[in-house]
């Protein structure tokens, strides 16, 4: 079924996604779900297999561990990369912080999704050490 | 019907297919005063007229291994409503002529007509829902073609019914899938349909006999390497294999840029997506199985949220509106809570075999959260424990259907073990609550299927992942193992 204009327009306005053509932007728009969180619900639980590849259309989402917010995660954003792309559970919560609306790459998909999409993948990677990098800031 | 007229209601329901009947059915049988408003002058909803091909794509199978009264059995009839009362049940397959196991749409439309019947649900027909409002004290008015009704919960059981097409320029020329003629309109021509879902392929099979050729196009293409997660269920794949053979039938990935119009039918101007190319397809016909939405009229003004570009009411896991108290969904929509989508795998909450749970989890939840219904809660005996979660695991209905989405919960409070019945997961492993067990049956993008224990102490929640088994048994020493472990846990 075919995406309306207005969420392509949505989806080609994030960085992550600022390369791809408009006939590749509505392939991803017709094969991944959006789902809708509302303000407190979880997103990711920790310790639970399964768990995908999600990027923020909109709204916000908190990192929570027990009861300290590590982060805040904005629109443009993703989170479950490393859970997905290690096959490992994750190690935090992710909770909406506001009404929350994200795309949806099942984590069996997610290598496809990045090998398709170099330039998707590219963008991740560098947020990716920027994150590592702050960690290892912050611990210095 | 007598005794149904517009005013005060604890619930209002509206839409009488088989999501407003079951919801219906479960709000009586706990004592929840409602009536059912509907604008058709019969129940059956969608499927009063649709599939067009008149022939469903989900099976009950009139022999089963377990009897057809049974609960069980509901797994192996995945179209009829559900009923405590033996004799409401299996409806649909009593209907059926047996020349296939998957029920035709009038005896699917029969199997819902005599389940109002025979239960006798508060439904009043040829009334129109116009208008919505809320009121300060956050009760709900529906206006009615009839005038206004007044409640408390009003529950929207209005499928996912209103054509919906894209916003490729020129796709207002194209005839949606509703508008699909007679097969012999499409004799001798050359025809495309828009989209590669079930609807698609549905109109691609129904036409193969008449056709000259049949194209489908969509962004997306068709995964069939897992079956039980495939986009296109398999009675719908002839199309598809004649294109694989290269029969004539194509289907294609590719992005529509827009149809044009010309003397003898149209243009299509598309681009590829898994193979990049430029396409100038011409045909005779043309088809936008483009699929439906929920028709939501005025919600949105009362904060009703949306996913799958305005399609889909947005809902939490007790399939009440995301931002909007008070107003719940029923049938179809209620894919509009998606659940924990572990490994992707989605609900059946599309579909009457999965929405029909949903229908009994929602119903109880009214009850029990807005008019101070106490459930049932039975008591299990610790010998009996182990047992009936290994039954439920290998024949629970609800479970089989709604993997990963729903779950059988046993709780432990004060040295009792009580029957908590069947919640929705996402709520039992995000909600705080007593210590307890979840069981339920999952699915992993390879299609394995295998159970899974979720075991809640002092507000944790750990999941506990079982092996398959290769004949879907989980009552061997292993599972027994597992489960009494769990058990041991929680006492």
């Amino acid at each position: 079924m075919a995406a309306a204009g207005s969420e392509i327009d949505s989806l080609s306005r994030l960085a992550l996604f600022a390369d791809l053509t408009r006939p590749q932007l509505e392939r991803i728009a017709h094969t991944y779900e959006e789902d809708m969180f509302a303000e407190g619900q979880r997103v990711l639980r920790k310790g639970f297999s399964g768990s995908g590849l999600y990027v923020i259309l909109d709204g916000e989402a908190r990192v929570v561990l027990g009861d300290r917010e590590l982060a805040r995660l904005g629109r443009g954003e993703f989170f479950g990369d490393v859970s997905a792309l290690l096959d490992t559970p994750p190690v935090s919560d992710i909770v909406a912080a506001t009404a929350l609306r994200c795309m949806v790459v099942p984590r069996e998909e997610v290598e496809t999704f990045l090998v398709q999409h170099p330039t998707v993948a590219l963008r991740m990677l560098k947020v990716s050490l920027q994150r590592l990098a702050d960690v290892l800031e912050w611990q210095a | 019907m007598a005794g149904l007229e517009p005013g005060e209601y604890p619930v209002v329901v509206v839409g009488s297919g088989p999501g407003g009947l079951q919801t219906s059915y479960f709000l009586s049988r706990l004592g929840v005063e409602h009536v059912v408003i509907t604008a058709d002058d019969a129940p059956g909803g969608m499927f009063r007229r649709y599939p067009i091909f008149q022939r469903l794509l989900s099976w009950s199978k009139p022999d089963a291994p377990v009897e057809r009264t049974t609960r069980e059995y509901e797994w192996f009839d995945h179209n009829s409503l559900l009923s405590d009362e033996p004799t409401y049940r299996a409806l649909v397959p009593a209907q059926m002529d047996r020349s296939y196991f998957v029920p035709s749409r009038p005896e699917m439309e029969a199997g819902l007509t005599a389940f109002a019947k025979q239960c006798t649900l508060p439904i009043r027909y040829g009334c129109t829902w116009e208008s919505t409002r809320r009121e300060d004290d956050g009760s709900l008015t529906l206006t009615t073609s009839d005038g206004e009704f007044r409640c408390r919960a009003a529950v929207f059981a209005l499928g996912v019914t209103e054509p919906w097409k894209s916003d490729i320029p020129g796709i207002e020329h194209v005839p949606h899938y509703v508008d699909t003629g007679k097969p012999r309109d499409y004799e001798g021509k050359r025809v495309i349909v828009i989209g590669k879902r079930n609807s698609g392929f549905e109109i691609a099979d129904g036409l193969l006999p008449w056709a000259r050729q049949v194209l489908l196009i969509s962004p997306r293409p068709t995964q069939t390497s897992v079956l039980a997660l495939s986009s296109v269920r398999v009675r719908y794949l002839q199309p598809l294999e004649d294109h694989e053979l290269g029969g004539g039938t194509l289907a294609l990935d590719a992005a529509i840029e827009r149809v044009e119009k010309t003397e003898s039918g149209f243009r299509i101007f598309a681009t590829g997506t898994t193979r990049p190319c430029e396409l100038a397809l011409d045909c005779d016909a043309a088809i936008a199985a483009t699929g439906f939405r929920t028709p939501l009229r005025d919600l949105d003004q009362l904060g009703v949220m949306t996913v799958s570009q305005g399609r889909i009411p947005a809902l939490t896991p007790f399939f009440e509106a995301t931002g909007s108290p008070g107003i719940y969904f029923a049938g179809n929509a209620t894919q509009g809570a998606p659940g924990l989508r572990k490994h992707g795998v989605g609900a059946s909450s599309p579909a009457v075999h999965g929405f029909r749970y949903n229908a009994r989890i929602l119903a109880r939840h009214l009850a029990e959260t807005r008019f101070d219904v106490s459930l049932e809660r039975p008591a299990i005996a610790p010998a009996d424990i182990v047992p009936y979660l290994a039954h439920e695991l290998t024949h629970g209905p609800e479970l089989w259907t709604q993997k990963a989405y729903l779950a059988r919960v046993v709780s432990f409070t004060d040295g009792t073990a009580r029957d908590e019945g069947v919640e929705p997961l996402a709520h039992f492993v995000d909600a705080a609550g007593p210590d307890a067990l979840a069981a339920t049956v999952e699915m992993d993008a390879a299609g394995e299927i295998y159970p899974v224990l979720y075991v809640r102490r002092g507000g944790e929640v750990d999941e506990r992942i079982l092996h398959p088994d290769p004949v879907n048994a989980f009552g061997n020493p292993a599972y027994i193992r597992a489960l009494t472990q769990a058990v041991a846990d929680l006492t």
